[in-house]
C-alpha cells in the first residue's frame, strides 16, 4: 500500500514536471537533480532565489515570441 | 520521466529496424505509403476538381493529413539524413553544456509541446480566416503545399544549424555565416517586422472588443488574473507555478461569466462599450506597462497560462471538428480572386500566400528554432520531430482555422469581416451589399447570430477573430451543448484568441525595447542599461509609439485598417522567411552541401516572387485601393478639391491619412530593400564558395562522442 502510493506521488511529480517544461516554466527538481549529479559542491539556491535568477535569466534578454 | 522514456525510444528503435530487414513487413509499409498517398492525392484532387456541391470538411482533413505523412516520413528523413546527416552519437548543446537551467537535455514530447506553444499564436489562426475570401481551395492549397515544402523546411533546417553551433540565433549565424551587413541588415529588419506584427495583432484585438462590453469586461480581467498569479508565485507560494496556473485558469472562466453579468446589467454595459478609439489608447497603455513593470507580475503569468490554453483550445477545436465534420459553405473559389474582395485588395497571386504567412511559413519561426528549443534537445535526430513535426501540426491549426471559417454561410462570413465603408451602418445595408456579392443572408439572420452570441451587431469586426469565433462556437455548440451555450463560446474563443494576442503584444513590446536599447546605446550608453528607469521608460514609450501608430492608423481608417496593415505583415513575415532561408542555404552551401541547397532554395525562389510582387503592387499599383501611392493620390486630388471621402470625417484625419499612405509605402521599400541586401549578399558567398574561390568551411562545432553506455 506504502509502496503503491509512493509510485503514485511519483508519477504526479513527473506529470507535473512535464508540464512545467512545456511551458517553459523553472524546474527547481530537475535543477537539484543537475547540482547533485554534477556538482555536488555547490550549495544549491532556495526555491525563491532560484524562481528569481529563472526568471531574469529567460526575459532579460530578448528572447522571441511568435505570431 | 526522462529515465523511462530512454529504454522506451530504444525499444521503438529496435523494433523499426527489426521492421525494416524482414522483407514481408517492407511490402506491408510500401502498401501502407501507397494508400496514404493515394488518399492524399485523391482528397487533394475532388477539392480541386468538386464545383457546386457542397464539399465535407472531412476532404479537407484527409488532403491535409496524408500530405502531413508524406512529408515528414520521407522529405524530412531526406533532409536529417543527406543535408545535416543528423547522428545520435553526436553530444546535443544541451547534453555538452548541460547547466541544468538554460541547457537541459529534455524529452522530445516535452520540447516538442514548448516548442508547439512558442510557435503557434494567432497567425495561424487570422490569416486563413481572412484569405477564404478567395474561396477555400488556394488557402488548403497553399497551407498544405507550402508547410511540406516550405515553412517546416525552414524550421528544421534552421533548428539543425542552430544546434551545430551550441544554439546560435538567427542574427548571429546570419552575421557569421553571411557577412555583418546582411547580420545589421536582419537585425534591424526583425525590429521592424515586430512593430508591424504587433500593431496588426492589437487591431484584431480592438475590432473583436469595440462596443462589446462582455468581451471587454473578460479579456480585460485576464491581466488582474495574471497579476494575481504572479503575486502567488513571487509571495505566497513561491515557485508553485503549477498551482498558479490552475488558479488562473478557474479564473478564467469566473472571468468569462463576470462579463456576461456586466453586460446584462444596462448601467454597467454602457461604461464597458468602448470605441475603437479608446480602446486602442488602452492597449497601448497596456503595452507600455508591461514592457516596464517586472516580469514576474504579467509577463510570465501570462505565458504560462496562454502556453496552457493554447495546448487545450487546439486539441478542443480538433476535437470539435472531428465530432461535426461541417460542410463547407465557401466556394471552392470565389469571383473575389480578381482583386476585388472587400476584406483585402489584392488579386489571387501574390496575395493569397501574403495573406496565409503562420501556417504555411512563417519566419518569426526561425527565431524560436534558434532560441530555446535547440538548446533542450536530448538527441540531434530529435531535430526532425520537432523542427518538421511541430510546423505541421501548426499548419494543422491553420487547416482547422480556415474550416470553421468556410463552414460558415458565405454571406455571415462576409458580413462579419468585410469593412464598414463596404457594409453600411446596419444589418439592412449590409444584407444588400452581401446580395451584391452574390450571397444571400436576411437582415433577420445577421441580427439573430448577434443576438445568439450575445452581441448587439457583428458586422465589421475585421481581423478574423470573431468569424473564427462565430464558427468555432458553431462546432463547439453543435458537438457539445446546444445553442444556449453559444454566447459563452462565442466569448471564450475571443478570450483565448485576446490572450494569444496579448501573450505576443506585451512580450514583443518588451523584446523591441531590449532592441531600441541595444541600438541607443550606440548613441549614448546609459540607454543600454536594462536596469536604469529613465532609459528603460524612454525605450518602451519609443517602441509603444511606433506600433501604436500604425494601430491609430488602422482604427480611424474606414476601411477598417486590416485591409492596409495585413498585407503589410504578411510581406515582412514572408520575408524574414526568406532572410532565414538565405541563411539555410548558406550554411549548406558552407557544409559542402551545395547539391542539396534547391531544398531550400526551391521556397526561397517562390517567396522572393511572391513577396516582391506583393512589394511591387502595394506601392505601384495604380488602384487606390491596392497601392498605398494611387491611395495617396486620390485623397490629394479630394483634398485639393476641399472634399472629404466617404468614411473620412475631418480634413485633418485625411492629412493624416494622406501621410500614412506614404509611411506605408516608405516601410514597404525598408522591407523589400532589406531582403534584397541580405539575398544579394548571400548569393555572393553561395558563388564564391561553389565557384571554388573560397573553401566550403563548416563553422560547426566539432563533433563529440556519445560515450558508450554499459546496455547501450
Amino acid at each position: 500500500m506504502r509502496l503503491l502510493s509512493s509510485s503514485l506521488a511519483a508519477r504526479v511529480a513527473d506529470v507535473g514536471s512535464l508540464l512545467r517544461r512545456i511551458i517553459g516554466a523553472p524546474d527547481y527538481e530537475c535543477y537539484l537533480a543537475h547540482l547533485a549529479a554534477h556538482h555536488p559542491e555547490v550549495t544549491p539556491l532556495s526555491r525563491d532565489a532560484f524562481a528569481r535568477d529563472a526568471l531574469a535569466r529567460r526575459y532579460d534578454r530578448p528572447g522571441s515570441r511568435c505570431c | 520521466m526522462l529515465t523511462l522514456a530512454r529504454p522506451v525510444r530504444k525499444l521503438a528503435r529496435m523494433s523499426t529496424s527489426v521492421v525494416s530487414t524482414r522483407p514481408p513487413s517492407r511490402v506491408a509499409s510500401v502498401l501502407a505509403w501507397s494508400v496514404v498517398a493515394v488518399a492524399g492525392a485523391g482528397a487533394l484532387g475532388f477539392l480541386a476538381l468538386s464545383r457546386g456541391e457542397q464539399v465535407s470538411a472531412a476532404w479537407l482533413l484527409v488532403a491535409a493529413l496524408c500530405t502531413y505523412a508524406i512529408g515528414y516520413r520521407f522529405y524530412s528523413a531526406f533532409i536529417s539524413a543527406r543535408i545535416f546527416a543528423l547522428d545520435d552519437a553526436r553530444l546535443t548543446p544541451a547534453e555538452r553544456l548541460n547547466d541544468g537551467r538554460d541547457f537541459v537535455p529534455t524529452n522530445r514530447w516535452v520540447v516538442f509541446g514548448h516548442h508547439f506553444a512558442a510557435i503557434a499564436g494567432p497567425g495561424p489562426l487570422v490569416g486563413p480566416t481572412l484569405a477564404a475570401q478567395f474561396g477555400y481551395l488556394p488557402g488548403v492549397l497553399w497551407i498544405v503545399v507550402g508547410v511540406v515544402l516550405g515553412g517546416a523546411v525552414q524550421d528544421m533546417v534552421i533548428l539543425c544549424a542552430s544546434i551545430r553551433r551550441d544554439g546560435k540565433s538567427l542574427g548571429q549565424m546570419a552575421k557569421e555565416e553571411i557577412g555583418p551587413v546582411a547580420g545589421f541588415t536582419a537585425l534591424v529588419a526583425v525590429l521592424g517586422i515586430m512593430i508591424v506584427l504587433i500593431a496588426v495583432l492589437a487591431l484584431v484585438v480592438v475590432n473583436a472588443l469595440k462596443s462589446s462590453p462582455w468581451g471587454t469586461v473578460t479579456i480585460g480581467l485576464t491581466i488582474p488574473i495574471a497579476m494575481l498569479m504572479g503575486i502567488y508565485m513571487r509571495w505566497i507560494r513561491p515557485g508553485r507555478v503549477l498551482e498558479a496556473t490552475a488558479i488562473g485558469i478557474v479564473l478564467l472562466v469566473v472571468a468569462l461569466y463576470a462579463g456576461r453579468w456586466v453586460a446584462e446589467q444596462p448601467a454597467l454595459a454602457s461604461t464597458f462599450t468602448l470605441s475603437g478609439q479608446t480602446l486602442a489608447l488602452l492597449v497601448m497603455a497596456y503595452g507600455f506597462a508591461a514592457s516596464v513593470v517586472p516580469v514576474w507580475l504579467l509577463l510570465a503569468p501570462r505565458d504560462y497560462l496562454s502556453a496552457f490554453v493554447k495546448i487545450g483550445v487546439v486539441v478542443a477545436l480538433a476535437i470539435g471538428i472531428l465530432i461535426a465534420l461541417p460542410p463547407l459553405q465557401m466556394p471552392a473559389l470565389t469571383q473575389f480572386t480578381d482583386g476585388t474582395g472587400p476584406i483585402f485588395a489584392g488579386a489571387l497571386f501574390p496575395f493569397a500566400f501574403i495573406t496565409i504567412a503562420c501556417g504555411s511559413i512563417s519566419g518569426f519561426h526561425a527565431l524560436i528554432a534558434s532560441g530555446t528549443t535547440p538548446k533542450l534537445l536530448e538527441r540531434e535526430r530529435d531535430a526532425r520531430f520537432i523542427g518538421y513535426g511541430a510546423m505541421l501540426m501548426e499548419s494543422f491549426v491553420a487547416v482547422m482555422a480556415l474550416i470553421a471559417a468556410c463552414a460558415l454561410t458565405p454571406g455571415v462570413y462576409f458580413a462579419i469581416n468585410a469593412p464598414a465603408a463596404a457594409l453600411g451602418p446596419s444589418v439592412q445595408t449590409a444584407a444588400e451589399a452581401v446580395a451584391k456579392w452574390g450571397f444571400v443572408v436576411t437582415p433577420a439572420e445577421l441580427e439573430q447570430l448577434a443576438k445568439q452570441v450575445g452581441e448587439t451587431s457583428l458586422l465589421s469586426r475585421t481581423g478574423g477573430a470573431p468569424s473564427l469565433a462565430v464558427g468555432m462556437a458553431h462546432l463547439f455548440s453543435h458537438s457539445l451543448g446546444g445553442s444556449g451555450a453559444m454566447a459563452l463560446w462565442y466569448h471564450f474563443a475571443l478570450m483565448f484568441e485576446a490572450l494569444f494576442i496579448l501573450t505576443t503584444l506585451d512580450a514583443g513590446t518588451r523584446v523591441g525595447r531590449f532592441m531600441v536599447q541595444d541600438l541607443g546605446s550606440h548613441l549614448w550608453k546609459p540607454i543600454g542599461r536594462t536596469g536604469w528607469m529613465p532609459a528603460v521608460f524612454l525605450s518602451s514609450a519609443v517602441i509603444v509609439a511606433m506600433w501604436g501608430h500604425f494601430l491609430w492608423q488602422g482604427v480611424i481608417d474606414p476601411l477598417g485598417g486590416v485591409n492596409t496593415l495585413w498585407p503589410l505583415f504578411g510581406i515582412s513575415n514572408q520575408l524574414l522567411a526568406a532572410v532565414a532561408l538565405c541563411v539555410g542555404t548558406t550554411i549548406i552551401v558552407k557544409m559542402g552541401k551545395a547539391r542539396y541547397a534547391w531544398v531550400t532554395l526551391l521556397p526561397l525562389a517562390w517567396l522572393t516572387l511572391v513577396t516582391m510582387s506583393a512589394c511591387l503592387a502595394k506601392i505601384f499599383s495604380p488602384q487606390p485601393r491596392l497601392g498605398f501611392l494611387a491611395h495617396a493620390h486620390m485623397l490629394q486630388a479630394s483634398q485639393a478639391a476641399g472634399t472629404l471621402p466617404a468614411g473620412v470625417k475631418t480634413a485633418s484625419d485625411l492629412a493624416r491619412m494622406v501621410a500614412n499612405d506614404y509611411l506605408d509605402a516608405a516601410v514597404t521599400v525598408f522591407f523589400a530593400l532589406s531582403f534584397i541586401v541580405v539575398l544579394a549578399d548571400s548569393a555572393r558567398e553561395w558563388f564564391a564558395v561553389i565557384s571554388g574561390a573560397k573553401a566550403p568551411r563548416s563553422t560547426e562545432v566539432p563533433f563529440v562522442q556519445r560515450p558508450a553506455v554499459a546496455g547501450d
